[in-house]
């Protein structure tokens, strides 16, 4: 907009004034609601069980989260590489990861472990979630054992 | 067990019990007759502060049966054990939920009693509909907490022993950080309460904000110094040694404090200028919205978060009706009242006025982008089924890009002049800082190394913060252009309010060269290790003495030691233990962590195989600038609650104003 230099002399008016702090918010909010929808679009991660990972054939190398339960006696360690599986007690995905795992990682419990599918097949953990609380399973992995049709309350 | 513990815990829920009452009465008398003058303030007063003294008994109540391990309450049997040391005793009284919530409610009559003591001075109306907004706040939350969550019901027979509290809980962080964050929530209840006061009463001006300013400052404080606490404790306690995660309890504290940080800004244009009115308004309600849902989405079930340890989802409905039906009524009032304020105050876009618009229009946006990252999963799934998270990327992407360009504005702000302003004199003065901020970031980059290209950006915008918030100290006490000691004179003349706004900015600054310094440069080894052997770390040798089983109070420690040499030569010894509590048989991991300078070494030690260790080993470059940064920002909020313009009570002056249209 180019205003007559009269009314610049006299500095801007009631109407120009709201006009510019109107426009400022628009551009922000603009500016912020392209961000987020952009973030939105590439920055989520999905949450998959074992069953989803094989029915959706999720590609190697994208980051997902893998919920389930650590499957009894599938847990192996040499020094800091750890191996799993983790289990919708449908179906079984090989997990590794490389470092110290939370105190509450047990065999029989819940567990959501972020990382990505390897060209292998099997997950590579990047970071396993603790808890606070030793009788908690994930909201997902309760989900997604109910979805299974394994969801017993009784046997944590 | 005595019986004058027993008598003490009926005492306690009866006095819950008569807060609830007088409470409720409050609330219909104040919204009746708040018209009456003086009489039903004085009622009122009288009835916030025997709310506080009711709740305080209820409270010591629960605090006796904790610490003499008086198991005939139910609490004190989930969550207690007579071998736990005092403080954790004490502590884990609010360490589940219904002990919280009467924390929570504690706190709320804490601050409505202080309204009721130092507002003597409010117009009665306004000070008669404060306190009964308070009230309502505390029977709603004090009837949620009789009626779904008592914290008093008894079991019988007793136990002997108590199922003690979660060993992860068992640290200072729980004494300390739950109280200073509820602090902050709850002390934007006031504002809230001043909010509907203002829109039910129509009375809206300077003076208002002046009142309600101290408290905002106050609550801001405690949010701060909570948040801080929360993330450090997170930080040393989860042995991640993570520091913010982007999850939901940490936006959920997060938000308020954008938008309690916003409401200081924009009510500090309305007490000066008479503008900006209805966002202020609108400010209020919403930092005590968001408060709200900080410390009751989460309780309710329907996120789910790392930190949680209170929940409880059959309570959800109960806490989403609750919560809805106090932000809908504000709300909906404010819909109704908003439109019958009169704005003032007119400004140029460039002037004092504008820059505290535009750092508002930032903060708010930021909020937004928060919020829709919290609850997005939550809508997906309802709507779509597909589960989903929104994790750090989603933050560190919509969240970075709106605080860098409000950073960048952030030195401009205090030296522009109200209503009207020079940006070309601003700048002007800003020039020095500015070279100091890109000497410094140059030096950094090319004693340090760059590892990630952003980093020198993110140097250059902590130290321009940093060094901006001083320009203006520098600019008003005129140093270097006259004598030193005229100068120093000047600088410490200045009003108190100056010194704080410069101290606050520059701990912002601080903090954002903690977070971008750790970000670039943290180093990190997980190795295994068997004592006697040795690692190394960003120059720091790393030996591994020795590991042995040592007993605790209510656990059993298998502990590491380590002594580590600095890459200058000294020594100092690590201690790195892993915990099994007696009463639960839950292991807990507690990181060793030595702090050189402004950095820390970080050391977290695995379960052994075979007599060798996974050690984690974590080098953490001036990590605790973060901290340092928030505590001087809380430093800064309490300078200004001590400059006299703003302390709690108004001036002389400001009671004309008020008094004059109250005739």
């Amino acid at each position: 907009m180019i205003m007559p230099a009269a009314i610049r002399k006299k500095g801007w008016s009631r109407k120009q004034k709201r006009l510019a702090t109107i426009s400022a918010l628009g551009v922000v909010l603009a500016l912020a609601t392209t961000l987020v929808l952009v973030a939105l679009r590439d920055q989520i991660v999905f949450f998959y069980s074992p069953s989803d990972v094989i029915a959706r054939q999720v590609e190697a190398g994208t980051p997902i989260r893998l919920g389930g339960l650590v499957k009894d006696g599938s847990w192996t360690r040499d020094g800091q590489e750890n191996h799993f599986i983790v289990t919708d007690n449908a179906n079984d995905i090989v997990a590794s990861y490389t470092g110290i795992l939370p105190d509450l990682f047990r065999e029989g419990q819940g567990v959501v472990a972020e990382g990505s599918m390897g060209p292998d097949g099997s997950f590579i953990a990047s970071n396993v979630l603790a808890k606070h609380d030793e009788n908690y399973i994930p909201k997902e992995v309760v989900d997604a054992l109910k979805a299974s049709g394994e969801w017993r309350p009784e046997t944590p | 067990m005595a019986a004058g513990d027993t008598v003490s815990i009926e005492l306690g829920h009866f006095a819950l019990i008569l807060a609830f009452a007088i409470a409720a009465i409050s609330t219909v008398g104040g919204y009746v007759y708040w018209r009456s003058g003086q009489r039903i303030a004085l009622v009122l007063s009288q009835g916030a502060v025997l709310q506080f003294v009711l709740v305080a008994v209820a409270f010591a109540a629960l605090i006796q049966a904790f610490v003499t391990s008086d198991f005939s309450l139910l609490l004190a049997v989930n969550n207690s054990h007579s071998l736990k040391p005092l403080l954790f005793k004490i502590s884990g009284v609010w360490g589940n939920h219904e002990g919280s919530l009467v924390l929570w409610i504690f706190i709320l009559v804490s601050f409505g009693a202080m309204v009721a003591a130092f507002g003597r001075r409010l117009p009665d109306d306004l000070l008669s509909l404060v306190l009964a907004t308070q009230s309502m706040l505390t029977a709603a939350f004090t009837g949620f907490t009789l009626f779904t969550s008592n914290p008093f019901e008894r079991v019988f027979p007793a136990p002997l022993q108590g199922n003690d509290l979660n060993p992860v809980l068992q640290d200072v962080g729980l004494a300390i950080h739950p109280p200073l964050l509820y602090a902050g929530y709850v002390g934007f209840s006031i504002c809230f309460s001043f909010a509907i006061a203002a829109l039910i009463s129509g009375r809206i001006d300077q003076a208002w904000a002046r009142w309600v300013r101290p408290w905002a400052m106050l609550s801001w404080i405690f949010l701060t110094m909570g948040i801080a606490m929360g993330s450090y404790w997170a930080y040393y306690e989860l042995g991640w040694g993570g520091w913010w995660f982007w999850d939901p309890v940490e936006n959920a504290s997060f938000m308020p404090w954008l938008a309690g940080t916003a409401l200081l800004h924009s009510a500090l244009v309305m007490e000066k200028r008479n503008a900006l009115k209805i966002w202020t308004i609108f400010l209020s309600i919403i930092t005590f919205s968001l408060s709200l849902l900080g410390t009751f989405l989460v309780r309710s079930g329907i996120l789910t978060s790392v930190h949680t340890f209170a929940s409880d989802p059959t309570r959800g409905m109960v806490i989403l009706a609750l919560l809805a039906l106090v932000i809908g009524g504000a709300f909906a009032l404010f819909a109704f009242r908003a439109s019958s304020l009169r704005q003032g105050g007119l400004f140029a876009p460039v002037s004092r006025e504008g820059a505290l618009i535009l750092n508002n229009l930032f903060l708010a946006t930021a909020v937004g982008a928060v919020l829709v990252g919290t609850l997005y999963p939550l809508l997906l799934d309802a709507l779509t089924g597909t589960t989903i998270s929104v994790g750090a990327p989603f933050f560190n992407l919509t969240f970075g890009a709106l605080m860098a360009p409000l950073l960048l504005v952030l030195p401009f702000g205090p030296l522009l002049a109200w209503k009207r302003a020079d940006v070309v004199g601003a700048a002007q003065r800003l020039i020095g800082a500015a070279a100091l901020a890109i000497f410094a970031t140059i030096l950094i980059s090319a004693l340090g190394g760059v590892s990630i290209s952003l980093a020198p950006l993110g140097l250059l915008l902590g130290f321009w913060v940093a060094f901006g918030a001083i320009a203006e100290l520098v600019e008003r006490s005129k140093l270097g252009r006259i004598p030193l000691g005229e100068s120093m004179r000047r600088l410490f003349g200045l009003p108190r309010t100056t010194w704080s706004t410069a101290l606050a900015h520059f701990g912002m600054g601080v903090t954002v060269l903690g977070i971008v310094a750790t970000t670039a440069w943290e180093t990190e080894l997980v190795t295994t290790l068997n004592p006697g052997e040795t690692a190394e770390l960003s120059g720091y040798t790393i030996a591994f003495d020795d590991f042995q089983q040592v007993p605790g109070p209510n656990y059993l420690s298998d502990e590491g030691r380590f002594t580590v040499t600095a890459p200058g030569g000294s020594t100092r010894e690590m201690m790195a233990d892993r915990r099994t509590y007696v009463a639960s048989g839950m292991p807990t991991t507690e990181a060793a962590i030595e702090t050189y300078g402004f950095s820390q070494l970080y050391l977290q030690l695995g379960e052994p195989l075979d007599n060798t260790h996974v050690v984690r080993i974590w080098h953490k470059p001036y990590i605790t600038l973060i901290w340092l940064g928030a505590i001087l920002m809380a430093l800064a909020g309490m300078i200004s609650l001590t400059d006299r313009k703003h302390r709690v009570g108004a001036p002389q002056r400001a009671r004309k104003t008020v008094a004059s249209p109250a005739e």
